[in-house]
């Protein structure tokens, strides 16, 4: 059974929480560089989280596309969906 | 933002970062006295950044043989090899290339960048994966990204997360690319390369290596981490530079696969640069020879290298993994990096300056490159300053 999205959704949040502010709430809507600051490196680094998190190969290339928390994880379950 | 607003919004980030009136990356150097002196402004400076391990950039040998390619042969070649043709010096510096590793053949490129970037490119395609260490250099990263093929990293010389990614990858790891380096550029450390070539072969993937720090550094005959390691075998392609051992500038891949000299027509960073000029094909000619017999220069390398890791260990500086020629000091913020930097520079020792996002991990980076042509007392002298500016980084 394919994994639901927003089981991805806030297992994902739960993983941004550790490259953000404490005080930042975050949701669908936010920006992972205006409001999150993860920067070019830093977001790297999360794909490489990401990819042990649900067990899934994220190449970079299809980062180009991702802006917000939304698109992440959109393409996490996308990912997952084509590999089940 | 516009174009050049993008442009503006770097210029205020270096200007809030940077002191003002001093190019920290682009240092005007006056005059070069020797492969380890120049000259800043008024001042003699001590190279430390260079990586030229083996001194060779004033080798008489080199020089005398670009002089004679100039006179023989002109100052450029003013176009491609396969537009313009190649010179005798071309093919014979890709003989003595294969020579020097024992492979069927080898290609040599006008820069150590353009290699990467046509091997890789010229490798892997759309729906190939190609499978990197995350401390890989900019030309492998940029690379990737010509290829159109996926692009996956694993965690810096950890096997197991390469392994889990190629797991994960099921049959697409036979149209996989791995790419480790010899010696990474950033700390100075080794790739595991027995694990990794022991992986790749499990896999069924292809493994290409680059030397571009460990050419000349490691190995008996300085052939790299290869040589020094006895797995060349087990290697698919091998890069390197010239511009650090050799003294030049240019770059290189030699492999037994004959497939490789099909790369000379597919592969668009070979295809539309210049070919190398006829006085860095000589010159590099002739230190590739000196490399090749260079023990000595390897054994002061090494001792040069040892002395100030040891040194910058004790004095409790954070340091890269291992010690080698490559000597990375890890500083918690960018303005630490540029106090220790501008410190040294006032004592006239120059070494690069790395911030954030080029230094791994948000980090910031003061590294020294140590050469065969340092002397034991220019090391204790730099071993001195970081000394003398240790109180005032870390108060």
């Amino acid at each position: 059974m394919a994994t639901d999205y927003s089981d991805i959704l806030s297992r994902l949040c739960f993983h941004l929480k550790q490259f953000s502010s404490p005080d930042v709430v975050i949701v669908p809507e936010t920006d992972l560089i205006n409001e999150l600051a993860i920067d070019s490196v830093k977001l790297l680094n999360l794909v490489m989280e990401i990819e042990d998190e649900f067990d899934i190969s994220v190449p970079l290339n299809a980062l180009a596309d991702v802006q917000t928390v939304h698109d992440l994880a959109n393409l996490i379950h996308h990912i997952k969906s084509v590999k089940q | 933002m516009s174009l050049l607003d993008k442009l503006d919004a770097v210029a205020a980030a270096r200007k809030a970062l940077l002191p003002e009136g001093l190019d920290v990356f682009g240092m005007p150097i006056e005059e070069v006295y020797s492969a380890t002196e120049a000259r800043v402004g008024d001042r003699r400076i001590l190279f430390l950044g260079t990586n030229n391990y083996l001194g060779l950039t004033f080798a008489p040998e080199c020089l005398r043989a670009a002089h004679e390619a100039i006179d023989r042969e002109g100052t450029g070649t003013t176009g491609s090899r396969m537009a313009n043709g190649s010179y005798s010096g071309h093919r014979a510096l890709e003989r003595e290339f294969a020579d020097f590793y024992q492979c069927h053949s080898g290609i040599v490129f006008t820069t150590g960048y353009q290699a990467n970037l046509a091997m890789i490119s010229g490798l892997a395609g759309a729906g190939d994966v190609v499978l990197i260490d995350g401390d890989s250099h900019a030309s492998i990263y940029d690379g990737c990204r010509l290829s159109g093929a996926e692009i996956i990293r694993f965690r810096h010389n950890d096997v197991a997360d390469m392994e889990k990614r190629l797991r994960r990858l099921g049959e697409r790891s036979q149209s996989t690319l791995i790419v480790a380096e010899g010696i990474y550029s950033m700390l100075g450390d080794q790739a595991p390369l027995a694990e990794i070539v022991s992986i790749k072969n499990a896999y069924s993937s292809i493994l290409l290596l680059d030397e571009a720090h460990s050419l000349g550094v490691l190995g008996k005959t300085g052939q790299g981490l290869v040589e020094e390691t006895g797995l060349i075998d087990g290697v698919d392609f091998i890069t390197g530079t010239f511009s650090k051992s050799l003294g030049s500038i240019g770059g290189y891949c030699v492999s037994n696969h004959p497939q490789l000299d099909q790369l000379r027509y597919i592969s668009r960073p070979y295809i539309f640069t210049a070919s190398p000029s006829p006085a860095t094909i000589a010159s590099t000619r002739a230190a590739l020879k000196l490399l090749r017999d260079g023990t000595e220069l390897r054994r002061q390398l090494w001792q040069n290298s040892r002395q100030l890791y040891a040194r910058l260990d004790a004095l409790g500086y954070q340091l890269g993994p291992q010690p080698g020629p490559v000597i990375a000091n890890i500083l918690d913020s960018p303005q630490q990096a540029l106090m220790l930097w501008k410190g040294l520079l006032d004592h006239g020792i120059y070494v690069n300056l790395i911030l954030p996002p080029a230094a791994p991990e948000g980090k910031a980076l003061v590294r020294c490159s140590v050469s065969a042509a340092h002397t034991s007392e220019q090391m204790d002298y730099v071993g001195n300053v970081f000394a003398q500016l240790r109180e005032s980084i870390f108060q």
